[in-house]
C-alpha cells in the first residue's frame, strides 16, 4: 500500500498575543510547527507501515522554511519527503492550494491520501475534501479511527456531533483526520540521524504539476481577504472583591435586573 | 461568467433522522434578512427521504421557496449522493449564494462541492454582510480567533460560506407566511456511491445541545475537578441550566467534548453564561461573547474574563456558588 500524507508548517496559534497598544498580532518568537491534525494523519500513515509495510510520503506546500517539518516527519518514519514550493503558489486561496496539491498527487502513485482535518491558522477544513473532488476519488473526514484488511478496503470512524459513525471505503481514497483520536509518536534518535544525513527532500516546483497556472496562487484563488482586523473589545462591566453573601446579593440583584428570575 | 445570471440567496437545511437541524434555521433567519437588501429571494434546498412533508416549516421559518429531494438515496447524509444533488440543483437554478451550517455535514460538502462548481467558499463565518456592490462579506475568525477576516468571492458564482451554528438568529416562526414548494429530481450516478454507511451510533443521548440552551453555567481549570463541576451541576438544575466547559477542563478528562465552549469547541449566545474560574482565554471568548449577560467568577483580578463579562466577582467559587444556588433556589420558591 502506497500512502501518501499532505502536512503543514503553522505558527503554533496558542503562543500568539496581541499588542494591546496597536491591536496587531504579535507574531515575533511564534514557533513554527507540524499541524497537529496533520501529525495526527501522519501517526495513521505509519501505523499502516508498522502492521502491514506500507510506503509514506509525506508532501507539504509552502516556502522552502518549511522543510523542517519534512526532516521531522522523516524522523518518525516516512519514507520520501516532497516540497512543493514555488512563487506561483503564493496567495493562494484554500481551492488554489488543492488544486496545486492534487496536481502533485496525480504524479505520486498513492492508494490512500490522508490530510488533516483543518491546520489551526485557517481552521477552514476545506483543502482536504477540495483535493479528494479534483482526483475523483472517494473520501471521509473527521477520521478518528481506521482499520485495513490488507487488501483493499477501509472501515472508518468518523465522529460527528452525535457521536461517531462507521463508514466503508475501497481504495484509491482520502481520508482527513483528527488529532485528537491517535497520539503521535515521537521521533526516534535513528530516525533523526538519518533523517538529516542519509535521507533526501525532493523540491518540486510548478513545472513539477500538470496544472494550468490560471488554477494556482493567487490567480487561481476566487476568494480574497478584503480586510482583517482584531476584534473590537466590549465595555467591561464592573468588577466587585467582595465576601461571598455580598457576591450572592450581587448576582441576584443582577438576575432580577434582567428579568432571569 | 456573466454574475447576472445568478440569482437568489440558498440555504442547505440539513435534518439528521429526518430532524431539521437548527443551524438551518437560523440560517434562513439570515437569508431573508441579506434578501431584503438584495431584493432576492431566499430558498431552502432540503435532501433526505420522507421529509416532504416538512417543507412547510422552512417557508415558516423565512425561505420564499423550498427546493426538495425526496429519496431513499438522500436519507442519510453521505457525500457524493449530496453533492451530486447540490451540484445539479446550482447548475439548474443558479444561485447567487448558497449558505451551508458549519456542522461535520456543511464542512464536509461544501469544500466539495466548491471544487466541483470552481467556485470559492470561506469557512466558519460568524458574520455576514452585503456590500454596496451588492456582494456578500463573510467575516470568519482565524489564527485561533485571534484576528477577523473579510472574505469576498467577487469574480465566480455562487458565493458560498458555512456558518457556526449559534451565531445567526432564527426569526420566530410565521404560519401565515407563503411559499412555493418545488420537487427537485436528482439524477445519480450511483458508480461513484462508493462510501458505504454501516452504522450510526449516538453518544449523547437526552442531553441537551450547550448551543440550544438558555443559561450555562460554564467552569474552567479554576474549577479544577469533577467535585468542583458537582456544585456547578447544582446551580445548573436550579436555574434548568446546563453546564458546559472550557478547553482546559476537556483536555484534563473532566469534562467531555461535547460540552466545550471556544474556538476548537462551540459557539453558545446563551441568556445568560457563567464563567467560573475560567481566566478567558481568547479562543475560549472567541465562543461565548456573544452571550446577552456574562457573570464571571474568579479568584485572579487581573483574569481577562473581567474584560467581557457584565458582573464580574473576585472570589473563591467553592463559596459562592453553593450560597447563590441555597438563595436561588428560595427565591424560586417564593415564587
Amino acid at each position: 500500500m502506497k500512502i501518501v500524507v499532505c502536512i503543514k508548517q503553522v505558527p503554533d496559534t496558542t503562543e500568539i498575543k496581541i499588542n494591546p497598544a496597536t491591536g496587531t498580532l504579535i507574531r515575533d518568537g511564534v514557533p513554527s510547527i507540524m499541524n497537529p491534525d496533520d501529525k495526527g494523519g501522519l501517526e495513521v500513515a505509519l501505523q499502516l507501515k508498522d502492521q502491514f509495510g506500507a510506503h509514506v510520503t509525506v508532501i507539504t506546500m509552502g516556502p522552502p522554511q518549511a522543510e523542517a517539518i519534512l526532516r521531522e516527519a522523516m524522523a518518525m518514519g516516512a519514507d520520501r519527503a516532497i516540497l512543493l514550493t514555488d512563487r506561483k503558489f503564493a496567495g493562494a486561496d484554500t481551492l488554489a492550494t488543492s488544486n496545486a496539491l492534487a496536481g502533485a498527487l496525480r504524479n505520486i502513485e498513492h492508494d490512500l491520501v490522508i490530510t488533516g482535518r483543518q491546520a489551526i491558522d485557517g481552521d477552514t477544513a476545506q483543502v482536504g475534501p477540495q483535493i479528494a473532488e479534483h482526483l475523483h476519488t472517494p473520501m471521509i473526514s473527521y477520521v478518528a479511527g481506521v482499520e485495513y484488511d490488507g487488501k483493499d478496503k477501509l472501515t472508518v470512524k468518523k465522529e460527528d456531533e452525535d457521536g461517531y459513525q462507521m463508514l466503508e471505503v475501497h481504495t484509491p481514497a482520502l481520508l482527513t483526520v483528527l488529532a485528537s483520536a491517535f497520539k503521535a509518536r515521537y521521533m526516534t534518535v535513528k530516525g533523526i540521524i538519518d533523517a538529516y544525513d542519509s535521507k533526501e527532500i525532493e523540491i518540486w516546483n510548478a513545472d513539477k504539476i500538470d496544472v494550468e497556472e490560471m488554477k494556482l496562487g493567487l490567480n487561481g484563488s476566487p476568494t480574497r481577504v478584503k480586510k482583517s482586523f482584531t476584534k473590537p473589545q466590549k465595555v467591561a462591566g464592573a468588577v466587585y472583591d467582595v465576601t461571598p453573601e455580598e457576591a450572592v446579593e450581587l448576582i441576584i440583584a443582577k438576575l432580577k435586573e434582567k428579568f432571569i428570575i | 461568467m456573466d454574475k447576472s445570471n445568478y440569482k437568489n440567496i440558498f440555504v442547505f437545511v440539513e435534518q439528521r433522522d429526518g430532524v431539521i437541524q437548527p443551524v438551518g434555521l437560523e440560517l434562513l433567519g439570515k437569508a431573508h434578512e441579506l434578501s431584503q437588501i438584495l431584493g432576492e429571494k431566499v430558498v431552502a434546498i432540503f435532501l433526505g427521504h420522507n421529509i416532504k412533508n416538512q417543507c412547510q416549516t422552512l417557508i415558516e421559518y423565512g425561505a420564499d421557496e423550498v427546493v426538495f429531494a425526496d429519496c431513499p438515496e438522500l436519507k442519510d447524509y453521505l457525500t457524493e449522493q449530496y453533492s451530486q444533488a447540490i451540484a445539479q440543483i446550482s447548475d439548474k437554478f443558479l444561485p447567487n449564494i448558497i449558505l451551508f451550517g458549519a456542522t461535520t455535514i456543511g464542512r464536509d460538502l461544501g469544500p466539495r462541492l466548491s471544487a466541483r462548481l470552481a467556485t470559492g467558499l470561506t469557512a466558519d463565518c460568524t458574520k455576514l454582510e452585503i456590500s454596496e456592490e451588492k456582494e456578500l462579506m463573510m467575516t470568519r475568525p482565524a489564527f485561533g480567533g485571534n484576528l477577523m477576516a473579510t472574505i469576498m468571492c467577487t469574480e465566480r458564482r455562487p458565493q458560498m460560506s458555512t456558518v457556526r451554528p449559534g451565531v445567526m438568529q432564527k426569526m420566530s416562526r410565521d404560519a401565515s407566511r407563503k411559499g412555493e414548494i418545488v420537487e427537485f429530481k436528482p439524477v445519480f450516478d450511483a458508480s461513484k456511491f462508493a462510501v458505504k454507511l454501516v452504522k450510526k451510533v449516538k453518544e449523547n443521548k437526552g442531553k441537551k445541545d450547550i448551543t440550544e440552551a438558555k443559561i450555562l453555567v460554564s467552569g474552567g481549570r479554576g474549577v479544577g475537578c469533577k467535585e468542583g463541576f458537582d456544585k456547578l451541576g447544582a446551580l445548573a438544575e436550579t436555574l434548568n441550566a446546563q453546564v458546559s466547559s472550557s478547553r482546559s477542563m476537556v483536555d484534563a478528562g473532566v469534562m467531555p467534548h461535547d460540552v466545550q465552549v471556544g474556538q476548537t469547541g462551540k459557539t453558545v449566545r446563551p441568556d445568560l453564561y457563567f464563567a467560573i474560574g475560567i481566566s478567558g482565554a481568547i479562543q475560549h471568548l472567541a465562543g461565548m461573547e456573544e452571550s446577552d449577560l456574562i457573570i464571571a467568577i474568579n479568584r485572579d483580578k487581573d483574569a481577562p474574563i473581567f474584560g467581557v463579562s457584565d458582573l464580574g466577582i473576585v472570589g473563591d467559587f467553592a463559596k459562592v456558588v453553593p450560597l447563590l444556588n441555597e438563595r436561588l433556589q428560595k427565591e424560586i420558591k417564593e415564587k
